[in-house]
């Protein structure tokens, strides 16, 4: 198993645009990937619904940890804190 | 007569009758199943279906409002086929033989309550979506249509619970004079569609709202967050004499656009645009631009994966100058770092970006890209009055290198075959403290200067402007910034050269008296802002704005600026 951890810069957190962009680059991994907010301690969810993130109540600063199961888990990983570390450019 | 306070959420003001739109309740029977996959596939039938309908209303939307506005059917279509909403009514459906219908809602509240119970206005809406994504399942499931609309047939004022994405994509926009809900903030999808509209809207009017008839007289006034239901004769008349005169003060105000703005004592400014395309351009003429005051380039630059090349530039700068004829046009040269990327140009990541390398900083680094952008511009400028504008300039070394840059890239046009007019002026941007504390020696250098109020307000106290949390940090009208215009305007003028503002604060009602009393010679703004100002210069004379602006830089705070500016003329 992958794990990683990374800040939030983006300015809304994960809502909206790159809520549905951090869906969209996880679904195009096929390991089970889950995302937890760390600063707020809560469940873990799939990085894959849309529905789950939000119900993280990720914001600006906010710290997420990551984990990847499954044949691309250190790719996947990777380039999801890559695209936080982007700020979704 | 009953007078309803809500949150304002759009402004206008609008007089019809009352619509009210009422979703249809849909029951959901609880019951167990004996064949889940069956289930299972009937919910997958549905949203299909679903789908297809989404797919349709955001066609409609797009069409009818705007692309953003549509986008939100593509959030409801992400909603639809959640991977851990399916897994969850999957798993429920399969244990417990529950119908579809039940587990499929129950899922979706379960979703729909975890983000309302955040307390964050954006969440509470997006829960609002997945209960209308949640209810157009079920509607499909049990075989209902969609709520009947057909008894909208003449111009009204929308009166709802709330409304939802899907409601007012299949309203019909020509009878919709206003919105009005009892729930609902500032940032919900009423108060974004009716912005998107242009319609007044007032949200979060509370329960009482559902007191009031179909068909019902209302007036409602969006700005002040105001709904009239059955009006009295002297309310009537007070909307009436409102609506006709801020229709009759826009229409008068653009009818004089075309004319100077000259004061009562006949001090002559010139008003002119900031444009950030060649479109921009040919409506900045309808509003009374004589000019353009800023024209920003990044429009060619930004967006694409290889740098625009001089022919390319060559071609929308001569555009905006065919455009503009005689009139002066000031091109500002490329701004960008930091912030916003190119694809094309290495511009690295900063901590302060709006401290970095970007702006005439990058591009003395990088002659040979910069000339490009000189030579198209020099090429563009036989027959019209091109005047050349360098960004975030701070010390006198980079205006006198950018100008020997401009002289090696005229030598190359020439030496090519093109002609060049004789006379081009050359600018800076004041926005760096630094340039506006050494006005004396800059003025020597350049035929004029362009004061980027935004970034010297942004520089001077030290407050990123993009950050909500430093707004109150954020007004030019702010002594500390008014003194260092009035330094720059003062030391220009000295040598012999003008002076304009071509921040938001030169299209600023109550900061542009201040300007004009400086002695400012140009004011640059948005375009759609030009025929108001044009009116609220000419109420003034030379002498009294003189005597405020001399009194305002001793205030303490820009607030005081303000409240002065706004009673002066009243006295």
């Amino acid at each position: 198993m992958e794990k990683g951890k990374v800040r939030v810069i983006n300015e809304v957190g994960l809502h909206a645009r790159p809520a549905a962009l951090f869906v969209a680059k996880a679904a195009s991994f096929k390991s089970d990937i889950r995302i937890h907010n760390a600063t707020k301690d809560g469940k873990w969810v799939s990085a894959k619904s849309i529905l789950g993130i939000l119900t993280l109540g990720v914001e600006k600063d906010h710290e997420i940890e990551i984990t990847a199961e499954g044949e691309d888990e250190v790719e996947a990983v990777k380039q999801i804190i890559a695209l936080i570390e982007s700020d979704f450019a | 007569m009953m007078i309803l306070k809500g949150i304002p959420a759009s402004g206008g003001i609008a007089a019809g009758p009352a619509y009210i739109f009422r979703h249809s309740e849909v029951g959901i029977r609880r019951e167990t199943i004996s064949d889940p996959t069956a289930e299972i596939a009937r919910l997958n039938a549905a949203r299909d279906a679903a789908r297809q309908q989404l797919q349709t209303l955001r066609e409609k939307t797009e069409a009818e409002a705007s692309a953003e506005e549509a986008a939100i059917f593509d959030a409801h279509a992400m909603f639809l086929d959640d991977p851990s909403l399916l897994e969850m009514v999957a798993d429920v459906v399969n244990r417990e033989k529950l119908n579809v219908e039940a587990a499929w809602s129950d899922g979706i509240e379960n979703f729909a309550a975890q983000m309302e119970m955040m307390g964050d206005e954006y969440l509470s809406a997006r829960a609002a979506d997945i209960r209308d994504v949640g209810k157009r399942v079920i509607r499909i499931l049990s075989g209902q249509g969609e709520t009947d609309l057909s008894g909208l047939s003449a111009p009204s004022i929308i009166l709802a619970q709330d409304l939802t994405p899907s409601d007012t994509a299949r309203l019909d926009k020509q009878f919709v004079l206003g919105f009005a809900t009892a729930e609902g903030g500032p940032t919900s999808h009423t108060a974004i569609l009716a912005k998107a509209l242009g319609l007044p809207a007032v949200v979060g009017c509370g329960p009482r709202l559902s007191e009031i008839a179909s068909g019902t007289d209302m007036l409602i006034h969006g700005a002040k967050g105001e709904l009239v239901a059955n009006p009295d004769e002297a309310t009537r008349k007070q909307y009436e004499k409102l609506t006709g005169e801020a229709s009759r003060l826009a229409e008068q105000e653009l009818k004089s656009a075309g004319e100077h703005a000259v004061t009562k004592d006949g001090r002559q400014v010139e008003i002119v645009a900031n444009v950030g395309s060649p479109s921009d351009a040919v409506s900045a003429l309808k509003f009374g631009a004589e000019g353009i005051g800023l024209l920003r380039t990044e429009f060619l630059y930004l967006e694409r994966s290889t740098a625009p090349t001089e022919e390319e530039q060559l071609t929308a700068y001569k555009a905006v100058l065919d455009v503009m004829e005689t009139r002066p046009v000031v091109v500002r040269t490329l701004d960008v770092g930091g912030d916003k990327q190119l694809d094309y140009l290495d511009l690295g990541k900063e901590a302060n970006p709006f401290l970095g390398w970007r702006a005439i900083r990058m591009c003395l680094d990088k002659p040979e890209f910069f000339k490009i952008q000189l030579r198209a511009l020099l090429r563009a400028s036989p027959g019209h009055d091109l005047r050349i504008m360098f960004p975030m300039i701070a010390t006198l070394e980079e205006v006198r290198r950018s100008k020997a840059l401009l002289a090696e890239a005229r030598q190359e046009v020439l030496a090519g075959g093109s002609p060049v007019a004789d006379h081009i002026q050359v600018g800076i941007m004041v926005e760096i403290p630094a340039a506006a504390q050494m006005a004396d020696l800059f003025a020597k250098e350049v035929d004029f200067f362009s004061i980027g109020t935004n970034d010297l307000t942004q520089y001077t106290m030290a407050a990123e402007r993009t950050s909500e949390k430093m707004a109150y940090l954020a007004d030019p009208c702010h002594p500390a910034v008014v003194r260092q215009i009035k330094r720059v305007i003062e030391e220009g003028h000295k040598a012999g050269i003008w002076i304009g503002v071509c921040g938001e604060m030169a299209g600023d009602p109550e900061a542009a008296p201040v300007l004009l009393g400086l002695g400012l010679d140009e004011f640059s703004m948005a375009a759609p802002g030009i025929p108001h100002l044009k009116a609220i210069l000419r109420e003034w004379t030379y002498a009294e704005a003189k005597k405020l602006a001399e009194h305002v830089v001793n205030f303490e705070n820009g607030a005081a600026v303000r409240e002065y500016v706004r009673n002066y003329l009243h006295e």
